[in-house]
């Protein structure tokens, strides 16, 4: 029999991957756990494994393409009587063509033996009608002319709303909530490329139209024309082609993901930022003295961050507060028991915070070791997908290429995000003398719903000590 | 006496008191704006109020009524044959228009609507002058000017041996035609396009035996064909003669009657060469009046076809100037001057309306109505939009029966994918104002399902709709079966 295999869920969050290659052919032989897709979600690059060992049958789906959870993807021929495929295959919601079509997931295909109510065919005439209508814009949307008068107002292109009503006819709320959230609404269509969409200039008399005439206009009695009034639409942008050439390129994968992520943390957490210093000239000493026999023990680098991490975790212990989230809908703070730091890795797709769980359980070793391990594997896009997932606070490091401090932006849901500038060479006062000290500036950014500035104060000189005087770090335990 | 002129300045001029610009200048005002509408006839309302629309309506309700009486003797009331008092019929046509005009001119004063009566001529982007008979001209400056001209008959001279028979009085367009100057025994409607059909029923129905000559090889030309039929069969009988691939050669007018000549197609012998009318009616379409107007002398832009420019906001390219109606291009029907009435007044009043409409109802005013909206069979075919129609005939439908007429279909043209409605069309009594039904469909972007879940009340000829929607929703259903 043939067994259709459709794409797994790939953790919290991710409903869909862009298809990166395809390693497999048709009539190929695969053993289970060999690799038959590689796949790019919001957060990394995955191997997609073989569940089954078989025959490759088909292959629904083309590279560039991006496929939803639960999209078929292959048909595997697993043996015995494998006729049955064409009508599995059936079942099993189609990828489409067009790069830019989202695909919508089988209806109940994993549960097909349990309810005994099987998801009939219309899914697919469903996904037609809402997700791929619009894309074809010479025909004209579906939406009534109060619709299309909002849509006016509101400067919104219709064919880039995700339609509500049946048969996909927009609606004023999708009108609506397109304004409102133009950006993401506009990540959601995937190539948002607004080709056909021609900004409507505000009509006014005066200067947009008639105008020009002074004295004209003040004998004859302009002031019963009504000046228009625009509510402002968020990513309204004006015609850069008139500057000169542009590339427009699809909102894709890891890049959509943090503009998603970061509006919404912009936009839903109140940040502050505190600023400090802590004086490592102690510290980055007896670094550079065991670098070479820590590298040797242990093929590992003992990084500053490393120590930071630990830093961290032991000011998250004395205030919980910064590794809590808020929970607004049932207005509680969750505060977290568990001490997972992410850190922030500049890859060539863009940022991605793999996270080192359970810091307060693992050594300075053993943190140092996974540290450069996660940084290698995201930098090279192999990253396992658990690794991304349950971070409760966030370190970011810009040392190594500069900054004399920064005002980080918090990874939502979490409290907080440490930011650490290049720690260097400076003037110091010590026992009233000018000395030279080794500063690293750091600043931290807290949602202020959740702390206030004078425990975020403590909070950066509780880690400032334990740099400063290591020696904290063991009277502690 | 004529002295100098007198200068007004405001801040919009709407030129032209039909439809379009009578709704212009009312819809600007009730937006605020200082407004003077300019109009060369002193009763407004334009062609349509004055010498289309309504006038030849009034006279099919007269035609539709003959015909009644008479097709009454198949239920059982048998009338004697009509007496006609044309002169009294032209009096209540006349009285119909008045009240009407009057109410556009009483509208005007409450809305502050300023008229002025005369002839407009744009002076420049900013102004225009307006010639008044007896009275001194006025000029105008203005901010903003609608320019809502219309159109008029096309006249054919080159059909006229001697330039002279163009301007007698055997001779007529539409305009003349609806003041119904005597009954002629025999009339030549050249053309069958809606004008020519509908003017040629009026005269039908008050006895004259009318002669229709269409060049193409159909009657309606550009509406679907099926539509088409049941009218021509009807048309058939009420009309002596209709000439299709006919072209009129030449019209000669001899002491009282015109003598006409056809260039009939190559081998048919039923057509005459040479036939003698009482009087001939010219029905060959109309041509914007986008010419003596001093266009020229402004910025505005005039199409091949005399059409001025425009976009979707009715702006021309003109920046001062808008313009709106059947001098802005086609359909050059009255509606939908009247809803670019309100675009142009909304526009400079700086709200962001549009045409964005998508659907203009095309009606026949024959007997059968012919209506549609959206697409047409005939012109999906030429674009190659791929869509179904499915049809319910009125011989079905209760409400047909009980009034004795059953000589209708209604269809409606669906994408067989998303299914939503692309057209409508319907062929039978009252079908221009059933398809106000289906124009709201179409904007409102519904599919067969929304028309087939709608309750039509029953028995209504509005029912047919509802039941074609049904058709085309039941085929589905058989295909979805089979597959």
């Amino acid at each position: 029999m043939s067994q259709d295999f459709l794409l797994p869920d790939l953790g919290e969050g991710i409903h869909e991957a862009e298809i990166i290659a395809i390693k497999v052919k048709v009539g190929q032989s695969v053993k289970e756990d060999d690799i038959l897709f590689e796949v790019e979600t919001d957060k990394a690059v995955v191997e997609v494994p073989s569940p089954f060992t078989g025959v490759v049958e088909a292959i629904h789906v083309k590279e560039g393409e991006v496929a939803k959870t639960g999209c078929s993807m292959i048909t595997i021929g697993t043996g015995a009587g494998a006729s049955s495929a064409p009508a599995k295959e059936e079942k099993a919601a189609k990828v489409s063509d067009t790069k830019t079509q989202i695909l919508t997931p089988v209806g109940g295909a994993s549960t097909n033996g349990g309810n005994g109510k099987a998801a009939p065919a219309p899914v697919q005439t469903q996904a037609k009608s809402q997700a791929a209508h619009h894309a074809n814009r010479d025909i004209p949307v579906p939406a009534a002319p109060a619709v299309r008068a909002l849509a006016r107002e509101l400067k919104v292109d219709l064919y880039e709303v995700r339609p509500s009503g049946p048969h996909g006819r927009v609606m004023k709320e999708d009108v609506r909530a397109y304004a409102a959230g133009a950006l993401e609404s506009k990540m959601g269509t995937g190539a948002a490329v607004a080709t056909g969409s021609r900004p409507q200039p505000a009509i006014s008399l005066h200067d947009k139209y008639g105008g020009g005439d002074e004295k004209s206009e003040k004998s004859g009695g302009s002031s019963s024309f009504s000046t228009p009034s625009m509510p402002s639409v968020p990513g309204e942008l004006p015609d850069f082609t008139k500057h000169g050439q542009v590339e427009r390129v699809p909102l894709r994968s890891i890049r959509k993901k943090i503009a998603q992520s970061m509006m919404k943390s912009w936009t839903t957490i109140p940040h502050v930022t505190t600023f400090d210093e802590a004086d490592i000239t102690a510290l980055n000493q007896t670094l550079k003295s065991v670098e070479k026999s820590f590298a040797e023990k242990t093929g590992s680098r003992l990084t500053l961050t490393a120590i930071v991490v630990k830093a961290v975790v032991s000011a998250l212990q004395k205030y919980p507060q910064f590794n809590s989230s808020l929970d607004d809908e049932k207005s509680e703070i969750v505060f977290k028991k568990y001490y997972n730091i992410g850190i922030a890795v500049a890859t060539d797709k863009g940022l991605i915070v793999p996270v080192i769980h359970n810091a307060d359980q693992k050594s300075l070793t053993q943190i140092a070791i996974e540290l450069q391990d996660i940084a290698n594997k995201t930098r090279a896009g192999k990253v396992e997908l658990e690794k991304l997932q349950g971070g409760t606070f966030t370190i970011t490091n810009i040392g190594a290429i500069g900054g004399t401090n920064m005002s980080p932006m918090i990874n939502h849901p979490e409290c907080a995000i440490l930011g650490m500038a290049r720690g260097a060479d400076k003037p110091v006062v010590r026992n009233g003398n000018i000395e030279i000290g080794t500063i690293l500036p750091l600043a931290l950014s807290f949602d202020h719903r959740l702390a206030d500035g004078a425990e975020a104060a403590y909070f950066v000189r509780h880690i400032i000590n334990h740099l400063e005087h290591p020696l904290n770090f063991i009277l502690e335990n | 006496m004529v002295v100098g002129e007198m200068v007004e300045q405001v801040d919009l001029v709407v030129v032209g008191g039909g439809p379009g610009g009578y709704t212009a200048a009312l819809r600007a005002a009730e937006l605020g704006i200082k407004t003077i509408m300019v109009d060369e006839q002193p009763r407004p309302g334009g062609v349509c109020l004055n010498m289309g629309c309504i006038p030849s309506k009034a006279l099919l309700h007269a035609a539709e009524v003959i015909e009644l009486a008479r097709h009454a003797r198949k239920i059982g009331l048998e009338f004697s044959d009509p007496k006609i008092n044309v002169k009294e019929l032209v009096a209540w046509k006349d009285d119909v228009i008045e009240k009407l005009s009057q109410g556009i001119v009483g509208m005007c004063k409450s809305a502050k609507v300023e008229r002025l009566i005369g002839r407009a001529n744009f002076a420049d982007s900013r102004s225009l002058r307006v010639e008044r008979e007896g009275e001194s001209a006025v000029r105008v400056k203005f901010k903003h000017a609608i320019l809502a001209t219309g159109s008029s008959p096309t006249k054919l001279p080159m059909l006229f041996p001697n330039k002279d028979d163009m301007n007698s009085d055997l001779i007529m367009d539409s305009t003349s035609a609806l003041k119904v100057d005597g009954v002629p025994k025999k009339l030549l409607v050249v053309g069958g396009g809606y004008i020519g059909l509908e003017l040629g029923s009026v005269y039908a129905a008050l006895g004259s035996e009318v002669t229709v000559v269409e060049m193409t090889d159909g009657l309606l030309p550009g509406c679907d064909r099926d539509l088409v039929r049941p009218l021509q069969n009807k048309l058939t009988t009420a009309f002596k003669n209709i000439f299709l691939d006919t072209k009129v050669k030449s019209l000669e007018v001899k002491g009282k009657s015109v003598q006409a000549q056809f260039a009939p197609p190559e081998g048919n012998k039923d057509i005459p060469t040479s036939m003698d009318f009482d009087k001939v009616l010219i029905a060959v379409g109309r041509r914007p009046n986008s010419e003596g107007v001093g266009l020229e002398n402004t910025e505005v832009e005039i199409d091949k076809h005399g059409f001025v420019v425009i976009d979707e906001q009715c702006r021309t390219a003109d920046k001062r100037i808008l313009a709106i109606g059947d001098v802005s291009g086609q359909p050059m029907l009255a509606h939908r001057a009247m809803r670019q009435a309100f675009i142009a007044a909304e526009v400079l009043a700086g709200k962001q309306s549009q045409f964005d409409n998508r659907a203009i109802p095309a009606v026949v005013f024959t007997e059968p109505e012919i209506a549609w909206c959206g697409i047409t069979e005939t012109e999906a075919k030429e674009k190659g939009v791929k869509v179904a129609a499915a049809r319910f005939p009125w011989s079905a439908n209760g409400r047909a029966m009980t009034i004795a007429d059953t000589n209708g279909s209604t269809k409606v043209i669906y994408d067989p994918e998303s299914h939503r409605v692309l057209g409508v069309g319907m062929v039978g009594p009252r079908a221009g104002d059933l398809i106000a039904e289906a124009v709201l469909a179409m904007e409102m972007g519904a599919c067969l399902e929304d028309l087939g879940a709608t309750i039509h009340a029953h028995p209504t000829l509005s029912e047919t709709l509802n039941e074609a929607a049904l058709t085309a929703l039941a085929r589905i259903e058989r295909q979805a079966v089979k597959v």
